[in-house]
């Protein structure tokens, strides 16, 4: 079991006959991902790599029966793509997209939120449930099939635990890079809620950065709904104050968003947290043991 | 982005918004010159992308065009360390003089986005010319925020309500919400993260006025603004990050002597975590990109390189898709480039991760191979001596 995307899923990409995103489509395929369209305005009509492109995700959707959107489309054109998504009856997309404005993205959650549709992104490496479906820019091989959920903010940072986690034997459910913007469409809490209901998850791995207060606002979730052990590392513990460290959320700033206190806030919450990035996947195994 | 706060008042001048007459001057004579044009009597402000220059002594009224000189000269020759400038301050290098006014009352106003709600969110305080963060945290009853819908917008009756509420009354309370409803109109067409008023004045002659204004742009909405790039002052950055932007590296320059190049910011923020956890001190944080291409990661560590604190350096890759060998070269090329003897620590994960080890060890370069983000961190802090023993 797993969530939000299974082998069944199918997939369209948003700006398929761009670089990445054509390089890309490539690697989920090769992973077993099922791509059935592509969409990129002005080049409908022809096929790529055997997949048929369309001009909007509307025919994508009516002709191919997607539900899932992969989007890769560059910052000027992201915001308008995500709508798309929305506006075709998209059940998930995943926005691969770094660099969309704010002015950009106020609306798009606007939209989202009157809608059936579920956004990942952007700025974050997608959406793998190991050994069936891949949305996304994340090396497939360094997962393992489990039981553990994962949900992070960041990218090559989620490589990292979840190979420390398929090190100490620990398979993995479904992975999920939720983004590092300030304006994220699903958050910690949407997705343990998802992983909280799954039969397939018995514990989650959760991995956090400075800036904001969306681990905070876990925690205090985690406390009160949920019945599976958590273990979490939280970045940026040395970050200096007012700096933006690579990703546009995470910053500290006016006091707020400091490691610490999320690490604090966590741990009165019952969550394990790893002391040392080192450590993620025996902070897991720890939580696991302590239930 | 940051801007100055005289280009701050003049985006928000051209909203239609008053703002007190003033000058931008480079030199200490430019200051006295100025002060007379204001009549003598005027405020001198140092121009620094930082907060809290009031209280590190960088603003000052004076009274005579001397005096203003006196200070523009002490401002020029000086770095002014703020409580957000960090201990080694920033130079002033623009000073802006501007008419003295006299004031009857102060506020706050700004607009930001509200991170939990996904809006912009309008803040406004009756207590003004303060610390804003310090009133949040003593007083927050004193601070009130209106969420603007993004269809709708910001409407005049709700701006009215938000200056009813600061206590303005009759014409003053119309011109508020007149105020209110462009500054939400520059921060869209201007694209800020945020755009604040603090203190927004009404003058004893009973005119509002913004006598202190900040606004920081969007980073990722400068590409549709062709003057910004324009209105960067380079003096107020570190030459090394100006650098990395052009290849469009996240880099921050730090205080210790570990230089680090990682790909991805949650994994470069961790190698800075542990780095410390082992007793070493990093020079830097630097985000090549979650890619990491061979071209960045050289031009990264030329950059590294330019950074004569760094005493070693400590590379972690996590490639994924990435082949590790390809980025091996990117390393060899760069520090065979300017003949670096550095000791050099390189973690890579990845495809062809064992061709890649190979091409490190036979290339010459002073570098050992870590095994793990652990293992790594701790060698290089070894090499260097650092950490506890």
């Amino acid at each position: 079991m797993s969530i939000l995307v299974d082998k069944n899923s199918r997939i369209v990409v948003q700006g398929i006959t761009g670089r990445s995103g054509l390089f890309h489509t490539g690697q989920c395929r090769e992973y077993g991902s099922s791509i059935v369209a592509g969409v990129t305005p002005g080049k409908g009509g022809i096929h790529i790599e055997g997949i048929p492109v369309f001009n909007t995700v509307a025919e994508a959707v009516k002709y191919t029966k997607a539900t899932v959107s992969m989007i890769f489309v560059p910052p000027p054109g992201a915001a308008d793509a995500i709508m798309e998504a929305i506006d075709a009856g998209i059940d998930l997309a995943v926005c691969i997209t770094e660099g969309i404005p704010i002015r950009d993205m106020v609306p798009v959650k606007a939209v989202l939120q009157g809608s059936k549709t579920r956004l990942i992104g952007p700025n974050c490496p997608g959406i793998i449930t190991p050994g069936a479906c891949k949305v996304g820019i994340m090396p497939g091989n360094i997962h393992t099939p489990g039981k553990i959920g994962v949900v992070s903010r960041s990218g090559t940072l989620t490589y990292e635990a979840v190979k420390q986690l398929t090190d100490l034997g620990l398979g993995q459910s479904t992975g999920v890079g939720i983004g590092g913007d300030p304006i994220i469409g699903m958050n910690f809490i949407d997705v343990l809620t998802l992983f909280n209901q799954d039969p397939g998850t018995e514990a989650v791995f959760m991995i956090g950065e400075i800036g904001g207060g969306a681990e905070e606002a876990a925690a205090e979730w985690i406390k009160k709904n949920m019945k599976k052990p958590v273990a979490a590392f939280i970045a940026g513990v040395t970050a200096p104050p007012g700096k933006r460290m690579g990703h546009a959320g995470a910053i500290i700033t006016g006091g707020k968003g400091k490691a610490e206190d999320k690490i604090r806030v966590l741990q009165e919450c019952g969550v394990v947290v790893a002391t040392s990035p080192t450590r993620m996947g025996e902070a897991m195994l720890e939580a696991i043991r302590l239930t | 982005m940051n801007i100055h706060e005289y280009q701050a008042k003049e985006i928000l001048s051209s909203y239609g918004i008053p703002i007190p007459r003033g000058l931008v001057a480079l030199t200490s004579d430019q200051v006295e010159r100025a002060a007379k044009m204001m009549g003598g009597r005027c405020v001198v402000k140092a121009q620094i992308y930082a907060g809290g220059r009031g209280k590190a002594g960088g603003t000052r009224l004076v009274n005579h065009p001397e005096e203003a000189q006196e200070y523009g000269k002490d401002l020029f020759g000086r770095a002014l360390v703020t409580k957000q400038t960090g201990p080694q301050g920033l130079k002033v290098r623009r000073i802006l003089v501007e008419e003295a006014v006299e004031i009857a009352r102060e506020f706050y106003l700004s607009i930001t986005l509200d991170r939990e709600s996904s809006r912009y969110i309008l803040i406004t305080s009756a207590e003004g010319g303060i610390d804003i963060e310090e009133v949040a945290l003593k007083s927050p009853e004193k601070i009130l925020t209106h969420s603007i819908d993004p269809f709708t917008g910001l409407r005049p009756y709700q701006a009215r309500k938000i200056a009813l509420a600061l206590g303005l009354t009759g014409t003053i309370c119309e011109d508020c919400v007149e105020l209110i409803l462009n500054l939400y109109r520059a921060c869209l067409e201007k694209d800020c993260a945020l755009i604040e008023i603090n203190p927004l004045v009404v003058t004893k002659a009973g005119w509002l006025m913004a006598m202190d204004a900040k606004i920081t742009f969007d980073d990722n909405a400068v590409y549709r603004h062709r003057e910004y790039p324009d209105m960067m002052d380079y003096s107020q950055l570190d030459p090394l990050e100006i650098n990395a932007a052009k290849y469009d590296l996240a880099y921050i320059k730090l205080s210790g002597s570990i230089g680090c190049l990682v790909n991805g910011a949650g994994l470069a923020m961790a190698t800075l975590d542990v780095l410390k956890e082992c007793g070493g001190e990093p020079a830097n944080f630097l985000d090549v990109g979650g890619g990491a291409t061979r071209e960045k990661v050289a031009e990264a560590f030329r950059i590294i390189l330019q950074d004569t604190d760094v005493k070693g350096i400590f590379v972690n890759i996590f490639g994924g898709i990435m082949r590790c060998d390809v980025i091996a070269q990117g390393i060899i090329e760069a520090a065979g480039a300017v003949g670096c003897t550095l000791p050099i620590v390189v973690r890579m994960d990845g495809s062809h991760v064992e061709e890649g080890k190979k091409l490190l060890q036979e290339s010459g370069l002073n570098v050992q191979i870590g095994n793990s983000l652990g293992d790594g961190a701790s060698k290089i802090v070894q090499m260097l001596g650092q950490g506890v023993q």
